[in-house]
Order: C-alpha cells, then structure tokens, then sequence
C-alpha cells in the first residue's frame, strides 16, 4: 500500500474531486502561482499545472473576500475547497464564516445549500501569537458548520474527500505540524506522520470517531498533534501497567459522542488532550457530555490537558510550555489513577 | 441610452405593488399583527423596478435587511413574503427567515442578507458560478450607502473586478445610514466614484427616476451579460420612512422630508405616463384596485396559513435534501 504524508494525501483528495466533478475548484492565497508555495504549507503544489488557474484560484490577501466568493460559488452550484493559509486568519473572514455560511440553510428555510469546504491549518509553530491558535473547538460552537480534524494520512484523504461532497460548509482543520511539508516549507520540530493510503477510492464519513490504542485502565481524548501526545503517553503508561485508550474523534461535529462514552464506561476514567486554550474549550464540552451521560462509570474525576489561557507565545522554550506534553498527558492519568 | 425602453406600464404597477404592500405592512405591523421588525422601502421603489425590469428568473438577486422591494420586484410571491412576515410555515423561509431575510431562490433570490455589507463578496461568488458554469446569467447586489464603508465592500468588489464577473453593484444612497447623515460618513460626494479603485465604472443615477435607472442597468446589466465585467451604480434616492419601525426620524428636518416627497418616484412616474398619453386616470386607478387585491390576498393567505410548530426550530440546521 502506498504510504504519504498528510500534505499528499489531501493533494491526492484534491486532485481525485477535481478530476471526479467538474464543479469542485480551489481558491485561496498563493495556492497556484507558478514558482510559488502551493498553499502556506504545499497541499496544492502542482494543482494548477494539472487543473489550470481557473480551477486553482489564486486570490490577493483577501480573506472576507475569498471566504465570502467561496461561499457564494456554493450557492449558486459549484464546490469549493477554500484555504486560509493560516488558521488564525479566519478571523479576518469571521462574519462570512459565522453569519453567512452557517446560517444560510437555516434562515432560507432550508432551501439554499452551501457545500463548501475551508481547510485551516493550526497549530503553534514558532511563529508567535498570530499564526498559532488551535480554533477547531471555536468553530464547534456555530451551529450549521461540520467541522473535521484529521490526524492520519488516511483520514485526511478520506475526510477531505467526504468534505467536499458534503452539501454543508466543512471547516477541516489541519496541524501544521503533521503535514510533513518538504523543502523549504517543512517545518522544524514537525511530526510529520507517513501513513497508508490506500490506491482505491474510499472515503472516511464526517460523524465517525476512531479508537487509536485499546486499553481497560484510562480513557485518553486526542485530536490532531495531541493525538501522537496521548499515543505516545500510552506507551510510556504502559511501561507502568497502566493501559490506556487513545480515541481520536476525526470529527467535531457531528461528534461521535457514543465511541467516547462507551469507552469511559469501559475504563471509567477520562482525560482530555487538547492544544486550544483551557477556557470555554472543547475539553470542557467533552467533560460536560461524559459528566451528564456517563458520570456513574466514572471512578475518578475527569482530567483536561490543554494550552493555559495565553495567546501562543513566540519563544521556543515558552511554546514548549505551552503546547500541551507527553508529560502532562501521563501526569494527568496517574492523577485520575490516584497516582497523582 | 439602452436599446430598450422601459416597459412603463408594468414598472409603474411593481413600484405601486411594493409601496401599497409596504404601506400594508406598516399598518399590520402597527395592528400588532406582524411580529417581525419592518425596514421599509418607501420611497426608493424606483430603484429595485427599474434594474429588475432587465432581469430574468435565472438571473440572481442579493439584497439587504431592507429586501421587500427587491423581492417584488423579482417576482417573490407577496403572499409568501407576507406570510414570512407574519412567521407562519408558508412564509419564503418557512418562518426561519422574517423580514429581513426573505428570498426565493426559484425566482433567482437569495435570502436576503442584513449584515451590512456582507452580500458583496456573496454576490461575486454567485457570479464566479455562473461564469464558471457557462450561464449567461448575471447577478445584481442592492446595499446601502452604509454599506461602503465595510471591509467586505471593498474586498467583494476588488474580486468581482479582477476576475472580470458578471455582476452590477447597486448602491441606493438613501442618505443616512440608519441616523448618520453621509456627510458624517464619506469625504467623497459621489460613492460611485469609489468604483474607479477597482477599475471599474462607476455610475451615479437619479434612484427617483424609474426611467434613468432603467437605463443605466440596463448597460449595467448588459455589459455584465457579455462578460465585460461589473459595474457599480450609485441611486441616489430617499427613505421616506424611518430606518426600522423604531425609528422617530428626529434627526432630519420636515423641510428635507418635504423636499423629497415633492420627488416621490411614484408620483412622478405617474405624471410621466399621463403626459406620455400611457395612462389616464381611470387606468391608474385600475392598477391601484389590481394591486390591493393582490395585498388583500396576500394577507388573508398570511392570516389563515398555519404557524410552524416550535420544534420546527430544530430543522434546517444542516442541509436535508428531502426539505429543499
């Protein structure tokens, strides 16, 4: 079986929707200019040689504008594939995103669809404040937005893929630090995971979670870069005798709610990983569910592992603080093991 | 000049459905019989009859939170306008929507958008779609003087312009963006002159004028049609009533009110069709009772249609093909 990174796998995805449907295109800054970056971090390298630049839509440093022209082109029958370069930058484009694309089916009644799909990249990279925030948990909170997060190869081909025939706005949100982008837009310190990819057509539905690691002892909730953090926590665990359960949810919403509560049923103990900040976050949304629907399984109280409640910080040493940690994760469970 | 000429029997007869309809409106609103809030159009129905005589269903219509005037004049249904007001299930949007969202996309109109602003970069998207497709359908965006002072005013139009799309950008200055005077709002005495940063041209019009706004549309319309590329049209106009139904209008003079009433488009479009010889009294008369039983079957449709049931809140969310 083929095995890629995640920046060839979503090209992969890209190229098999474009070639499937002639009404899927891309738009976004710098992701077509010949000599150019193919996106900020190399998904679209190549596209427009293949697709042409009408299909590869280069835009100037507009992103109201772009996501606004996305979500348009979706209304009036056509499915884009929208990039932000950075994640942070979907701020710029917030009422397009907020008002417009989430809301259109609901107050039309039903009646007009958006099948757009915005990729975002996330993550902190040694970049400062502005080009770091993990803002996949900020999204989860607009109703009319399905929202993705894959950490694989595999998952983000077949997300992606599912993305863009979704007949809703998808936001998928990608770690810059899982691309494994090459040449000069590789990234220092990236984890860069290569994983199999089949050659046949698949597609990994929105809506469906994924259990990573099995284990009886602890349930771990990882998305993204902290999904290797928890893996990783696992293992070290392990050495201890504590077996832990990775579950990566692949999707925000729709959430596989059911795949996380059956297994904090299994081993009653739960933490969460997760890179956005501590406040008002996903962890917490994650928390609420399992302490409503799964609270008489719990043996201990569950455990969040996030980023403080500080904008990404520049310094190395300071980021590495930040973005939450191997340690952490193990910390964190031996506390819910009462090892604390 | 147009190679066409305005169909002046039929715009006479829009600019009086939208007015009486509003006029209706007001009074149910006042009634306590239309719970949703009312930015009305009165005054101002020159400019949605005029560039809407040039449009076909397929051709699409983005428009503002003041959209009853578009909407009619685009052939939305007035009953289902009228229900949507009343929030009944057989409104436009299904009760989801109210006045300031109504639309009909079978007739070519979106739901209205009333975030200021917001619809520019919308509207060039829809347009980006129907180039790509290979229609030769275009796209008109109503907004307010308010309007161009948004971020995504600027960044929709500098798309619609470099990518050549079919679409025609109609400003309605109505001077006063909700209480701010323009005065208190631009430097420049023409926002069509704004057009020219974009590279594209920039049209001032009478908004008051159903004729001169039918022409200059309808090359508007036209060059956008033979993939030229946009236009903006400023209309400069007035809102005859106040901003919302809230709205006292203490910061204006009775002078200016009365100065533009002396300009009233329809008042003006009826003088026109007399000394054309088209009308006479007797057959204006004929399009106002044509036009109230219009209304009055528009309301007692609104009246008698059903509410939706509160769970009904819970549709719609996401896209069910089903519904659609």
């Amino acid at each position: 079986m083929p095995r890629m990174s995640i920046a060839e796998a979503l090209r992969q995805a890209i190229r098999e929707e474009m070639a499937r449907d002639p009404r899927v295109f891309c738009i976004g800054e710098d992701i077509g200019i010949e000599g150019g970056f193919g996106g900020a971090f190399t998904v679209t390298l190549g596209l427009s040689q293949e697709f042409g630049h009408d299909r590869i839509l280069d835009t100037p440093i507009s992103e109201a504008g772009l996501a606004g022209v996305a979500i348009g082109a979706a209304m009036a029958g056509l499915r884009p594939i929208a990039d932000v370069q950075y994640g942070d930058f979907l701020f710029c484009a917030m009422d397009q995103i907020a008002n417009q694309a989430a809301k259109m089916t609901y107050m039309s009644g039903g009646t007009v669809k958006v099948p757009m799909v915005m990729r975002v990249p996330v993550g902190a990279t040694r970049r400062g404040a502005q080009h770091a925030q993990s803002l996949e948990a900020f999204f989860t909170h607009l109703p009319g937005l399905k929202v993705v997060a894959p950490s694989t190869a595999y998952d983000a081909k077949g997300l992606l893929k599912s993305a863009v025939r979704d007949d809703n706005p998808v936001l998928v949100f990608e770690h810059k630090l899982l691309y494994g982008s090459k040449g000069p837009r590789s990234e220092k310190g990236a984890l860069s995971p290569i994983g199999d990819v089949p050659e046949e057509e698949y597609l990994v539905p929105i809506g469906k979670g994924i259990v990573r690691r099995e284990g009886r002892d602890v349930t771990i909730v990882g998305k993204l870069l902290t999904m290797y953090r928890a893996l990783e926590a696992a293992e070290q665990l392990a050495e201890k005798g504590i077996e832990a359960e990775v579950i990566d949810p692949r999707s925000l919403v729709p959430l596989d709610k059911e795949l996380i509560l059956a297994s904090v049923r299994k081993t009653g103990r739960l933490v969460i990983v997760e890179e956005d900040n501590l406040t008002g976050g996903w962890a917490a949304d994650i928390s609420a569910i399992v302490a409503e629907e799964a609270f008489f399984w719990l043996d201990a109280p569950i455990k969040r592992v996030s980023a403080p409640d500080t904008p990404a910080p520049f310094a190395p040493v300071m980021e590495e603080f930040y973005v939450p940690s191997v340690q952490q994760v193990v910390e964190a469970v031996e506390y819910t093991m009462g090892e604390g | 000049m147009s190679e066409l000429s305005l169909p002046w029997l039929e715009a006479y007869r829009t600019m009086l459905l939208i007015r009486r309809f509003e006029e209706r409106c007001n009074a149910l609103y006042m009634q306590g019989r239309i719970p949703s809030t009312l930015h009305l159009y009165i005054g101002q129905e020159a400019v949605a009859t005029g560039v809407c005589a040039h449009l076909r269903p397929d051709d699409a219509l983005f428009s503002t939170h003041r959209p009853h005037g578009h909407a009619l004049a685009k052939g939305v249904a007035p009953r289902a306008i009228m229900a949507e007001l009343f929030a009944k299930s057989t409104g436009c949007c299904r009760g989801k929507g109210g006045s300031m969202h109504v639309g009909d996309v079978n007739v070519g109109m979106y739901p209205a958008i009333a975030i200021v602003g917001a619809n520019v970069p919308l509207a060039a998207g829809v347009a980006l779609a129907a180039k790509r497709l290979h229609e030769d359908r275009v796209v008109v965006c109503f907004f307010g003087d308010g309007a161009a002072n948004e971020g995504a005013f600027h960044e929709g139009m500098n798309l619609a312009a470099i990518w050549d799309l079919p679409v025609v950008y109609i400003c309605e200055n109505n001077l006063y963006a909700a209480s701010t005077p323009i005065s208190a709002a631009f430097k420049i005495e023409d926002i069509a002159a704004r057009a020219a940063a974009y590279g594209m041209p920039g049209v001032v019009v009478d908004g008051n004028d159903v004729e001169a706004v039918y022409e200059v549309a309808g090359e508007a319309i036209a060059r956008a049609r033979r993939r030229e590329g946009p236009t903006l049209i400023e209309a400069k106009t007035y809102r005859m009533c106040g901003h919302s139904r809230s709205d006292p209008r203490t910061y204006r003079s009775k002078e200016e009110e009365a100065e533009w009433e002396e300009q009233d488009p329809i008042s003006r479009a009826s003088l026109r069709l007399k000394e054309m010889g088209l009308a006479s009294d007797e057959s204006l008369q004929a399009i106002e009772e044509e036009v109230t039983s219009v209304i009055d079957e528009a309301v007692a449709f609104a009246e008698e249609s059903p509410s939706p049931e509160p769970i009904d809140a819970l549709k719609h969310v996401f896209w069910e093909a089903r519904d659609a």
